[in-house]
């Protein structure tokens, strides 16, 4: 066991039981699953992504590149969580991720002896050219061989909460920076929330001991904050991405559950206090467990109580390493410092009071170990020797966490001292303190905090600086070392200094261009502990400043967020909104089969009538065409239009004229957009003078509403008209057939339904049952109907008096017989009005011959809109009998080749019971100019071939007999 | 996220709006029968880097169409007012 007896901020009264790969472990509240395991002794916790090399526990945050765990609850896998980020719960099963058949035994380790072949640009080198083929044959084993975990297939996710949230300052980090800003802005009265991604608050305090100014500075921050009503500290909640608007997405992790929430918060001032991402050295080896960050050690033992190695090799180039040496020799550790630069006098003194070992200007060349590392090569002026260890901590300086400040498009620029970047200048509203700045020390990571406080616009006093023991931050730049064996840049995506080096050679040297052509920084760490390594390793190899060569931005999310966090409550039927008709009750509890037609639900078909759609939409067209058929049309859009200039308003936006439409009168019209193509078409009637009544099509209501009140709000102010949406506020019914005239006289024998009162296309304003009720003479199938709009409440009683007085000849139908009646009759709809086409494509050209001035008319008489070979619309009849038309088939005409895209395609199909056959209505090379023609129509993917002949779409009673009753 | 300060209903998310387009293109008179004109009204934009002023509809608010300020650049929101009180 490394765990010490003492020490740390876990709760040792408490055990915890967790399964690693089966074998159950013990750890304490207050572990991390990282921490728990090191504790238990566990050092190889996964293997690497393309090598399946053994890998360890590099870090103790959310950097962290190899140790990558499946949670399993249930059916439920989460994969690819980093064991440094998940809280240590009762019973929670973890997997090690990449072996087969198992962690310590993986026979994919075969792939680290093929590592040669296996180098950057591997899949683009070996499956190109006339190789490309043998992909399709390999792609499975090597997608197999390589990759992270595996998630689950079973939809397991409930609904994750959202929220929106508001602060007058956002603080990102909770270390010393972070703490003092929100001291200072809370005194100051302000709102403001602190994000913390750990679980406990504090950042890189947290490394020091519990008895050191530092923690209590730490402790006494925290009181007051708590004391402050307008102050939050949100822990376990990462900000991971900050976007228009000062707008953060903040993701809180809820391990109990595992579903996290998501919280949009929106700040007006942003202070960056992420701190900054120690970066490990780079040498051959350095990716055995038991290789961890030196931070990460003093974290493990400070925090958790965990020595992670009882024989410590410190190798690096920062002073802030040397605490750490420092730290576990006083937790009982032999300690030897293998650093890279000439002797630091004064740490050299402290090292020595503790008889640490100290090699000076040394180089890590080789290691050691099988599942871990057991020893280190070490190169020095004064000899070359192997050094045994079971923890090498290493720390090539620090890296700010600048990911956030650069998502919106901050460049971050290069800071010489530190050898790293810095954020650049921010927007005004954003400032930044501490180690994302590059100051290193906690006191002057406190000052800075507060200047930034003041220099946001908040009234807010310099703190009392606590009494700090000095801290030592001097730094070096890295030397990356190279020699047998891998040297690796990237732990996660398995990216070693000879890949880098092989990109220099094949020309791949501007950052952008290294980071796809090796991978590097592509991972789901994005690059948090190597992207600064593979930019020096490549400007060395280029001979110029890491800071010529540049940096890649960064874009959200700064850690991976779950998908179903994202998702939030928009799930399986709050994925967006329903509607229902005022009927929709009534549907479900007579046999429709419904459907989705955009956002509403309606019937398709009704299985009195049939049992699948096939039957049943040819049983109820021949109930429309025989007897008389009810539809519910109250998806139809509908818009009350009212003012003295409601018919200019019309006959400007329709095509055809509206402005001498009388009143009780309704008329078909179609819009345009301005460029000329039809955008919808419906009816409207006018009421009274000054009031119409306009619907639209199911799909284009909104669109239509909204055209409406542009031009009403923009260019046509000085139009007296208003225009209300009232689509909810009425039931609509369509009754047709050749009864429907003597249906409806007996449902409603107060009103004169006879021709003269009630003549095509007209319209009567009646009440039934006291609802106002319209009745408009409209015909869409042809036959003798009228649509009856009536207030939504009373929609489900009307439609039960007309079917119960009709019955039995008055039957409902659905959405497929409608279609399938209108393609019988010619009538374009959805599939014919598909944005690409003009009135003259429709064949209602002749319908506007002589108008102008409607919206849309200059540009639809474009040469290009109005040129003879365009597509446009014609009826097909079937010519093979044992065979059916298919709706998307390309149609070819005679002689000519069947391939490429054809003369035209095939938009609407149904069998025609009244003829015996399948028609279809289609969009072909000059229309009607080839009827008679016989054509082929291809569907490709079917692999259908059927041969049709080019009519009138008007396939039945062209002359509209049916429709006078 | 943007938030648009509506003059109706306050500052609101703009997933309740609606884009409309440049406002700085005059709209020709419905008899105008000027192939030019339309094809610019429909087709010809400035796309200028910094202050654009166009059209959003708060369509899950109180429907004004509304005249934007928004830099394209910094995605700032400046002045807002009603379409039908705007002056170009």
């Amino acid at each position: 066991m490394t765990r010490l007896s003492q020490g740390g901020r876990i709760d040792r009264s408490r055990m915890l039981r967790f399964t690693f790969d089966g074998r159950t472990l013990t750890g304490h509240p207050g572990d991390t699953v990282a921490s728990a395991l090191l504790a238990n002794g566990i050092r190889l916790v996964g293997r690497s992504f393309k090598y399946h090399r053994p890998r360890g526990i590099l870090s103790a945050g959310a950097e962290e590149p190899s140790a990558l765990v499946t949670r399993i609850t249930g059916d439920l896998r989460e994969p690819n969580l980093p064991a440094t980020m998940l809280d240590l719960a009762e019973g929670i099963v973890i997997e090690s991720q990449n072996r087969w058949p198992s962690l310590s035994f993986d026979l994919q380790a075969v792939n680290g002896l093929l590592a040669p072949f296996l180098g950057a640009g591997f899949y683009y080198k070996t499956f190109m050219g006339p190789t490309r083929g043998a992909w399709k044959v390999y792609e499975h084993f090597i997608r197999k061989a390589a990759g992270l975990g595996r998630a689950s297939e079973a939809a397991a996710w409930e609904a994750a909460p959202v929220r929106s949230d508001f602060a007058d300052l956002a603080v990102i980090g909770s270390g010393p920076a972070g703490l003092a800003a929100a001291l200072a802005a809370g005194a100051a009265g302000a709102r403001v929330m602190v994000i913390e991604q750990d679980a406990v608050p504090g950042g890189r305090l947290l490394d020091c001991p519990e008895a050191s100014v530092e923690a209590a500075w730490r402790r006494a921050a925290l009181d007051r904050l708590a004391g402050m009503p307008s102050v939050r500290v949100m822990t376990r909640t990462t900000a991971f991405g900050l976007y228009d608007g000062n707008f953060l997405g903040l993701a809180v992790r809820d391990d109990a559950s595992g579903i996290g929430a998501l919280v949009q918060l929106h700040a007006q001032r942003i202070l960056h206090a992420g701190g900054a991402l120690e970066q490990p050295l780079v040498f051959p080896g350095n990716d055995r467990p038991g290789v961890m960050l030196a931070g990460a050690a003093r974290r493990y033992l400070t925090q958790f109580g965990v020595l992670a190695g009882r024989r410590v090799l410190v190798h690096s180039c920062t002073d802030h390493a040397w605490q750490t040496a420092f730290d576990l020799a006083d937790a009982g550790a032999a300690v030897v410092i293998a650093d890279q630069r000439p002797m630091p006098a004064a740490l050299a003194i402290a090292a020595g009071s503790r008889g640490i070992r100290v090699i000076d200007q040394a180089r890590i060349t080789a290691t050691r170990g099988r599942s871990a590392i057991r020893a280190a090569r070490v190169e020095s002026p004064t000899g070359t020797e192997w050094i045994a260890c079971d923890l090498l901590c290493t720390s090539a300086g620090w890296s700010p966490a600048l990911h956030l400040t650069s998502h919106l498009g901050t460049r971050p620029i290069w800071l010489p001292e530190l050898n790293a970047f810095v954020p650049g200048p921010l927007p005004p509203d954003q400032a930044a303190a501490g180690a994302v700045t590059g100051a290193l020390t906690t006191g002057a990571a406190i000052a800075q905090a507060a200047e930034a406080v003041r220099a946001l616009g908040f009234a807010a006093e310099a703190p009392a600086l606590p009494d700090l023991p000095e801290e030592p931050h001097a730094l070096t730049a890295p030397v990356q070392t190279t020699g047998r064996g891998k040297a690796f840049v990237d732990l996660q995506m398995d990216v070693a200094l000879s890949d880098i080096a092989l990109a220099r050679r094949e020309g791949f040297e501007a950052v952008e261009l290294l980071k796809r052509y090796t991978t590097t920084g592509m991972g789901t760490d994005q690059g948090k502990t190597s992207n600064l390594a593979a930019l020096r390793a490549m400007a060395d190899r280029r001979g110029i400043a890491p800071a010529e060569a540049g940096t890649t931005v960064f874009r959200p999310p700064f850690t991976p967020v779950n998908i179903g966090t994202l998702a939030g409550r928009a799930l399986g039927q709050h994925y967006k909104p329903i509607r229902h008709s005022p009927m929709h009750d009534w549907h479900l509890a007579n046999g429709a089969e419904m459907i989705e037609v955009g956002l509403w639900i309606r019937p398709w078909f009704y299985r009195a009538a049939g049992p699948d759609a096939g039957a049943a939409y040819i049983a109820e067209m021949k109930t429309v065409r025989q007897a008389a058929g009810l539809m519910d049309i109250s998806t139809l859009g509908k818009i009350e239009i009212t003012g003295p200039d409601g018919a200019t308003l019309l006959d400007r936006v329709y095509a055809n004229g509206f402005a001498k439409l009388p009143v009780g009168r309704a008329r078909y019209g179609v819009m345009l957009r301005d460029d000329g193509i039809v955008m919808d078409d419906g009816t409207t009637s006018r009421l009274t003078d000054e009031r119409w009544f306009m619907t639209t099509s199911t799909a284009r209501a909104a669109e239509v509403l909204s055209r409406l009140e542009f031009l009403l709000d923009t260019a046509w102010r000085d139009l007296r008209v208003a225009v209300t949406s009232v689509t909810d506020e009425w039931a609509a019914m369509s009754i047709a057939g050749p009864q429907a005239q003597a249906i409806l006289t007996r449902a409603l024998p107060d009103l004169d339904l006879s021709e003269a009162a009630l003549p095509q296309m007209g319209v009567l304003q009646a009440t039934w049952r006291g609802s106002p009720l319209r009745i408009l003479r409209i015909s869409y199938s042809g036959e003798w109907a009228c649509e009856l709009h009536v207030g939504a409440r009373a929609g489900e009683a009307l439609w039960r008096h007309l079917l119960e007085t009709g019955a039995p000849l008055l039957r409902p139908y659905g959405v497929e017989a409608l279609g399938a009646l209108r393609v019988e009759k010619g009538h374009v709809a959805g599939p014919e009005i598909d944005g690409r086409t003009t009135l003259a494509d429709l064949g209602m050209g002749r319908m506007v011959a002589k108008r102008n001035a409607y919206a849309g008319h200059v540009l639809s008489r474009r040469p290009a809109l109005t040129a003879p070979d365009r597509l446009q619309l014609v009826g097909l009849d079937c010519l093979e009998p044992d065979k059916r038309l298919r709706g998307g088939a390309l149609i070819y005409g005679p002689g000519q080749p069947e391939s490429g895209h054809g003369q035209g395609r095939v938009t609407s199909v149904t069998f025609s019971p009244e003829l015996g056959r399948y028609i279809a209505l289609a969009l072909f090379a000059g229309g009607m100019a080839a009827e008679g023609q016989e054509v082929a129509t291809v569907h490709h993917i079917r692999g259908e071939r059927v041969r049709a002949r080019i009519v009138s779409p008007h396939f039945l009673d062209p002359e509209g007999e049916r429709m006078k009753g | 996220m943007l938030r648009i300060p509506c003059p109706c209903c306050g500052p609101r998310d703009h997933d309740e709006f609606r884009y409309g387009g440049d406002a700085s293109v005059p709209r020709p008179a419905p008899d105008d029968p000027d192939p030019e004109a339309w094809h610019a009204y429909v087709y010809r934009r400035q796309n200028p880097k910094g202050a654009h002023r166009e059209y959003w509809q708060h369509v899950l608010g109180c429907r004004q169409w509304l005249v934007v300020e928004r830099d394209t650049v910094s995605h700032r929101i400046g002045s807002v007012v009603m379409a039908r009180e705007w002056q170009a």
